[in-house]
């Protein structure tokens, strides 16, 4: 019994004498690793410096040369050509994004109603991955898509259309973006209570009006968000409308008509023989921080309304 | 008294309810159309020129010898590059984030900083990849360029991953660690990572893949087409395949997209393994608590 006791008594103290011996390594340990890890979330904010840096260095000297009137509100853009109007390009995104919206938006929100108030556990479970299958899709699968089946399918309704046209690459962005709104509105719907469903229907309601009058208002703020976030994918989406939509800057809001986008000149200016520091290599930076901003308002709306009109339950 | 029912209002009640309800279920049916369509689509027009040539080929100037390997290669040695950086930077944030950092100001900052890039289009990144990597740092338009400007690409989507998993360890676990006298490293090291690697390993293949398939900022840093030998350092050429299948998509000749829909039937069988990959551990290792 002694005996026993003393062995353990033995143990332990040989365990806190080794302990001992370890502990400056471990002390060390302990107070390196927050460095380490905090060092290590300082990339993301010096990601962030990093972009608008590159984006303000080149901008401001692009501005320059070229002045900010010219720019914002010249109406023709041809680079090559030492034409700097921008609004080519932004009315090309704008138009894209309608497209894109108006084919996303009633499909999206229909098929998040329909998962949300209608669908068995079963069938949610299997068709909400399967939707979601469509936003992991390569833009560039997209892109190849939409100008070798989605136009010459429209060639078909429009005969004098060209194949490079902003409505196939705008079809498209919509069916990209159609999970997104789907997903994130199915979200918001589902955090809607069942009690709120419950109280309407004993009053007599019908699905459709629970849907419409209950848990729509009620999630309005989630929706509303995910329509903003689809949007700014929609704006800042490159390779659908670099492969679909053509190369022709083109002041029109005919979506039949060739035209270029914000993103897709970045990729024509940055593909092509742009020699480092020429006005052409600023201007992609211009058109860039044009894109960012866009698209960083658009993502500070979306997490304003998300936030600001949350109706807790 | 009875009060009178008016039936025919609950009748159009009724017919509307089930009218709205086939206009949802076919909206959804129409959603889910386009990935069959898209999907059948490039089976039939790629699947007759996917052999085992077009994997060992380099890009070719003829349809019948042109294949994907140089850009497959450039795809794994990218990722080689990208997953370590990006899997140490983000789960190391969502570490700081979760475990160490006091709820102050500055957290808060890096929280919504993370959110906002992931909103920042691709494209920005190619930006970024162009003046930082490609000039100031002068790597040039090499492997080692395309590969860090990716890392920063999907950071912001591994830390929010990360996060969640983090997040989901229940917080007995770490008191019961640190009660028996753990630091808070040994608890970190030995409790939270290994708890939450399955939802970390999931969520960085998601976001990994999302890198394999991204096009627009490798343009921007210079990932070519016509690329004929494999990277041998970091500092070699290289391309990838998306860019590959986006050079066979622009040129005007309709035979060339058969070639396209081969490389993309190829890009989607290696994103589907990732995805299917990342499903499987997810649901093999999950404890939820």
């Amino acid at each position: 019994m002694v005996n026993k006791r003393d062995n353990i008594s033995y143990s332990v103290q040989d365990m806190i004498k080794k302990n001992k011996k370890n502990k400056g390594l471990h002390n060390l340990v302990e107070k390196l690793v927050p460095i380490f890890l905090f060092l290590c979330a300082g990339v993301s904010v010096i990601t962030t410096i990093g972009i608008l840096f590159t984006l303000l260095r080149e901008s401001i000297s692009f501005f320059r040369e070229i002045s900010f009137a010219d720019f914002y509100l010249g109406t023709h853009w041809s680079p090559w050509t030492d034409h700097f109007g921008v609004a080519p390009l932004i009315a090309g995104t704008l138009l894209i994004t309608c497209i894109a919206i108006c084919v996303a938006l009633p499909l999206g929100l229909a098929a998040a109603i329909y998962l949300s108030e209608y669908a068995s556990e079963n069938a949610r479970k299997v068709i909400k991955p399967i939707l979601e299958i469509l936003a992991g899709i390569p833009t560039v699968v997209y892109g190849f898509f939409a100008l070798t089946f989605v136009s010459p399918m429209l060639q078909y309704i429009f005969t004098d259309m060209r194949i490079f046209n902003a409505l196939s690459a705008g079809i498209v962005v919509g069916i990209m973006i159609i999970p997104m709104i789907a997903s994130l509105s199915e979200d918001a719907m589902n955090a809607v209570p069942n009690t709120l469903r419950d109280g309407a229907l004993g009053l007599g309601a019908t699905r459709f009006e629970v849907a419409t009058k209950v848990v729509l208002p009620a999630a309005f703020s989630g929706i509303v968000a995910s329509v903003v976030l689809a949007t700014s994918r929609a704006i800042g989406e490159t390779m659908i409308v670099t492969i679909a939509a053509g190369a022709t800057p083109n002041l029109t809001f005919n979506p039949t008509e060739s035209i270029q986008t914000l993103t897709a000149f970045i990729v024509q200016g940055a593909k092509g023989d742009t020699s480092y520091l020429s006005t052409i290599y600023k201007s992609i930076y211009a058109v860039g921080i044009t894109l960012f901003i866009f698209t960083l308002l658009m993502n500070i709306l979306s997490q304003y309304i998300a936030r600001r009109f949350k109706e807790d339950y | 008294m009875h009060q009178k029912v008016d039936s025919s209002l609950i009748k159009r009640k009724v017919t509307k309810n089930r009218l709205f309800y086939f206009i949802f279920i076919l909206a959804t049916l129409i959603s889910l159309s386009f990935l069959v369509i898209l999907i059948y689509r490039i089976l039939s027009q790629g699947i007759g020129y996917l052999n085992i040539d077009f994997l060992r080929n380099f890009p070719a100037p003829y349809i019948d010898k042109a294949g994907i390997f140089a850009g497959l290669m450039g795809s794994i040695f990218m990722i080689a590059i990208t997953a370590p950086v990006s899997i140490i930077l983000g789960v190391s944030t969502a570490l700081y984030l979760e475990e160490y950092a006091k709820d102050n100001k500055f957290t808060r900052f890096i929280q919504v900083n993370v959110q906002n890039l992931a909103g920042v289009p691709s494209i920005v990144f190619g930006l970024l990849g162009l003046t930082f990597f490609v000039y100031i740092m002068g790597f040039g338009y090499t492997l080692i360029s395309g590969a860090l400007t990716m890392s920063l690409l999907v950071l912001p989507v591994i830390v929010v991953a990360s996060q969640e998993a983090i997040r989901s360890v229940p917080q007995e676990l770490r008191e019961a660690s640190i009660g028996m006298g753990a630091t808070r490293w040994q608890t970190i090291w030995r409790i939270v990572l290994p708890t939450s690697i399955p939802g970390i390993i999931t969520g960085s293949i998601l976001a990994l893949s999302r890198a394999i398939g991204e096009t627009a900022p490798l343009i921007i840093v210079g990932a070519a087409a016509a690329i004929y030998t494999i990277p041998d350092s970091f500092l070699s050429r290289y391309t990838v395949m998306p860019i590959q299948i986006y050079s066979w998509t622009a040129r005007p000749q309709e035979e060339w997209q058969y070639v396209a829909a081969a490389g993309i039937i190829v890009l989607l069988i290696i994103l589907l393994c990732m995805n299917a990959i990342a499903v499987w551990i997810r649901n093999k290792f999950q404890k939820r608590y």
